[in-house]
C-alpha cells in the first residue's frame, strides 16, 4: 500500500495536512505529536507586514464547533522567516505557507518574498479576506477579482500554488475554474463559513468582531458537497477540509474526490486527530483492498 | 506537556457551587509548577466541545487537584462525573508558572474566588510563610483557606457583604498591609477577576513592589496555536527600549509581571 499523494509539485508521504490557523507554525504541537508523520504542515496565514489581528473575544464555542475572528494576526514575512522557519527547516516535513493580502499587489509582493525563502514547498492563497482598496468586501466575493489575485501570485512564484476557496458562494465551480485558469495548481476546499453569535442576556455579540467564521463538525457536510462539486468541475488536486473530527470524516472528503485532507478545529479538541486520521485512512484502504488513496474516491 | 486519560479518584462539592476534583495522572502531576494550568476535555459534553482550562491547585504524589466553580454548561457537566471515570487532560500548560521569590522576601498571595486554587499550590512550594489575602462576594466564595492556615500562613479574609472577615475589597486589606510594612521586602502573586488584577498592578507600581498576575482569558487550543487568547504587553528589550508585543496568554502566560500588561480601557 502506498499512502503518498501529489499536490502540484508537492509530494506528501500521506494525504493528511493540518488546516491553516489551527496548528500555529508547527512548533506548538510538536511536543504532543510527531509532526514529521504529517503529509505536510500548513502554517497560519501571513502577509508581507505584521498584522495585529482583532480585539478579544476572538472566538466562541457553538454547537458542533466554533466561530472565530482572529483577524489574521501574524508576524509578517520577515518575522515568520526569522522566528518560525528555522524550526520548520529542522523537520522532515513539507511546509505549505498560507498567505493573504489586502490588495492584488499586496498578494503579489508577499508571494515574491516567500518564493525566495528556503524550505517552503507550496503557497496556499487565502482569498477570504477584505479587499481594503475596494471597500473591504472579500476577494472571494467576485470570481474575476479572485482570479486576478491568483494570476498576480502565479507571476511571482514557481512554487506549488493552492487557492483556498470560500464556501459561501452560489456556485463554487465558477471559482474553481477561474482559479485553475489563472494558474492555480491545486485548490483547498473550504474556508470557514461566515457566522454570528449573540449573547441574549448580555444583549451583545459574543465575539468583538461581531461576525466570524464557523468551523468544526458543523460545516463538515457543507465541505463534502463543495469538494464533490469542485472535483467534478476541474482536473486539479483538491485538499478537502471542514469538520474532520474522526478518520471517517477525512475518508468521506476523499470519497467526494479530495486528493488530500486537512485537520483543523479538531486539533484544539484532540491534538492526536491528524495522526489518527493517517492511521484510519491506511486501515480503511487495507480493509477495502486499495493500493493508493486515489481509489477512495467514489 | 502531554495528554493523559486520567482517572478521577476524588470529587466532592465544597460550598457555593465550588467543587474539588482529583485525578491520578503521575506524569502531568510531576511536571506541574504553581501557576500552570491544564485543559480538560469534559467527557460528558459532546465530542465537538472545546476543552476547558483550569489552574493546578495541587500536584502531589501523582495526583492533580483542581478547584472549580460551576458557571456554565461545561463545569455543570463536570459536576456529574463520578470517581473512577477517565478524563482526558492536556498539561501542564503555560510558561514556567509563578517565579518563586527568594527566601528573604515575604510572599503576599492575593486570590479572588477560584483564584486561590493556584495560590495554594504556590504556598506549598514556597519554603517561607507569607500572607494570603482572599476576597469574595460572600462567605461562600472563601475557599480552602484552612489549607493555608495548616501550613502556617497568615490568612486575611474579605467579603463584599461582610459575611466573613473584613467587609470590602481584598485590595483594602492589601493596602493596609503594604502601608504598615513600608520596608519589608515583599512580592505579590495574584489570581482572580480582572478588575482585581488591574488594581494590584496599580498597587505594585504605587508601592514599588513586584506582582505576578495570572490572567484568565478564554482559550481554545491552550498551546499557542490559535491566537484566540492574546494579551498586549509593554516590555523593555535588552537595549532598554520599551516595545509593545502581543503575547499568547495560554503559552507565554498565564502569569504576567506587573507593569507589563496594557489593560483595555
Ligand atoms: C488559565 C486559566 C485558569 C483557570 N482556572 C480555573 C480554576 O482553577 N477554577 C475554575 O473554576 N475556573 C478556572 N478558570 C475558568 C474556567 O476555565 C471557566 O470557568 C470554564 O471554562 C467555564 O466553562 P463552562 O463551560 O462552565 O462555561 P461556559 O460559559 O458555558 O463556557 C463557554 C466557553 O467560554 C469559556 N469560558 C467561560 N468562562 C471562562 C473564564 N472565566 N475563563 C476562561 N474561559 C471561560 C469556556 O472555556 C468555553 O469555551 C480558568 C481559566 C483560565 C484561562
Ligand atoms: C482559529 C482558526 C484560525 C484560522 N486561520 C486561518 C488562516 O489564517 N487562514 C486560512 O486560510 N484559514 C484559516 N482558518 C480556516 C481553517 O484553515 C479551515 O479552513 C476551517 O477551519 C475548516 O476546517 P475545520 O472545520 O476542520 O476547522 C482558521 C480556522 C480557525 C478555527
Ligand atoms: S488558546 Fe490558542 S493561542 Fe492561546
Amino acid at each position: 500500500m502506498d499512502l503518498s499523494v501529489k499536490i502540484g509539485k508537492l509530494e506528501m508521504k500521506n494525504p493528511v495536512t493540518v488546516a491553516s490557523g489551527t496548528f500555529g507554525y508547527g512548533l506548538e504541537y510538536s511536543e504532543l505529536i510527531d509532526i514529521e508523520k504529517l503529509g505536510a504542515i500548513t502554517v497560519k496565514g501571513i502577509k508581507k507586514d505584521p498584522c495585529p489581528g482583532n480585539p478579544l473575544p476572538r472566538f466562541c464555542e457553538v454547537p458542533g464547533g466554533m466561530i472565530n475572528a482572529i483577524g489574521l494576526q501574524g508576524p509578517g514575512v520577515e518575522g515568520f522567516v526569522k522566528d518560525d522557519m528555522p524550526f520548520l527547516r529542522t523537520k522532515n516535513v513539507p511546509v505549505i505557507v498560507n498567505m493573504w493580502g489586502t490588495s492584488v499587489e499586496g498578494y503579489a509582493e508577499t508571494a515574491a518574498l516567500l518564493d525566495k525563502v528556503e524550505g517552503i514547498d507550496a503557497l496556499e492563497l487565502n482569498v477570504s479576506c477584505p479587499n481594503v482598496k475596494k471597500g473591504g468586501s472579500s476577494f472571494s466575493a467576485n470570481p474575476d477579482l479572485m482570479a486576478e489575485v491568483v494570476k498576480a501570485v502565479r507571476e511571482q512564484t514557481s512554487l506549488t500554488l493552492i487557492t483556498k476557496l470560500a464556501p459561501n458562494v452560489p456556485d463554487i465551480t465558477i471559482y474553481a475554474k477561474k482559479a485553475v485558469e489563472a494558474g492555480a495548481d491545486a485548490l483547498s476546499v473550504c474556508n470557514t463559513v461566515p457566522a454570528m453569535a449573540i449573547d441574549i442576556e448580555a444583549r451583545k455579540h459574543v465575539i468583538a468582531n461581531k461576525t466570524g467564521g464557523l468551523s468544526g463538525a458543523a460545516i463538515h457536510h457543507i465541505a463534502v458537497k463543495l469538494v464533490w462539486e469542485v472535483t467534478h468541475a476541474v482536473d486539479v488536486p483538491v485538499i478537502g477540509m471542514g469538520g474532520i473530527m474522526e478518520p471517517k470524516d477525512a475518508i468521506e472528503l476523499m470519497a467526494a474526490g479530495a486528493t488530500a485532507v486537512a485537520v483543523g478545529t479538531a486539533n484544539f479538541i484532540d491534538p492526536t486527530t491528524p495522526i489518527r486520521v493517517i492511521d484510519g485512512i491506511a486501515d480503511y484502504m487495507q480493509r477495502h483492498g486499495m493500493q493508493t488513496p486515489k481509489e477512495i474516491a467514489i | 506537556m502531554q495528554l493523559d486519560d486520567a482517572e478521577i479518584i476524588f470529587h466532592e462539592p465544597l460550598k457555593g457551587g465550588y467543587r474539588l476534583i482529583k485525578f491520578k495522572t503521575p506524569e502531568i502531576a510531576a511536571a506541574s509548577k504553581p501557576g500552570q494550568y491544564v485543559q480538560v476535555r469534559i467527557p460528558n459534553l459532546e465530542a465537538t466541545a472545546l476543552r476547558r482550562p483550569f489552574s493546578i491547585c495541587g500536584a502531589e504524589d501523582g495526583v492533580l487537584t483542581i478547584l472549580y466553580k460551576q458557571v456554565g454548561r461545561g463545569t455543570f457537566a463536570m459536576g456529574d462525573l463520578q470517581v473512577g471515570k477517565k478524563v482526558n487532560i492536556l498539561g501542564p500548560l503555560g510558561d514556567c508558572g509563578f517565579p518563586l521569590c527568594d527566601s528573604a522576601t515575604t510572599p503576599l498571595l492575593i486570590g479572588g474566588g477560584f483564584g486561590v486554587a493556584p495560590l495554594l499550590f504556590l504556598a506549598k512550594q514556597l519554603p517561607q510563610k507569607g500572607v494570603l489575602f482572599v476576597g469574595g462576594r460572600t462567605a461562600d466564595d472563601i475557599l480552602i483557606t484552612e489549607e493555608f492556615e495548616k501550613i502556617g500562613w497568615d490568612v486575611q479574609l474579605c467579603t463584599n457583604d461582610g459575611s466573613v472577615g473584613t467587609k470590602g475589597f481584598v485590595t483594602a486589606a492589601l493596602d493596609a498591609w503594604l502601608e504598615a510594612h513600608p520596608d519589608t521586602k515583599a512580592e505579590m502573586y495574584a489570581c482572580g477577576p480582572e478588575p482585581m488584577l488591574k488594581a494590584i498592578d496599580e498597587r505594585a507600581a504605587r508601592f514599588n513592589r513586584v506582582a505576578w498576575l495570572s490572567l484568565d482569558h478564554r482559550m481554545a487550543c491552550g498551546v499557542g496555536a490559535c491566537l484566540g487568547c492574546i494579551q498586549k504587553v509593554r516590555l523593555t528589550d535588552e537595549a532598554g527600549n520599551v516595545v509593545e508585543k502581543t503575547l499568547r496568554v495560554c503559552k507565554d502566560g498565564p502569569i504576567f509581571k506587573s507593569g507589563t500588561i496594557v489593560w483595555e480601557a
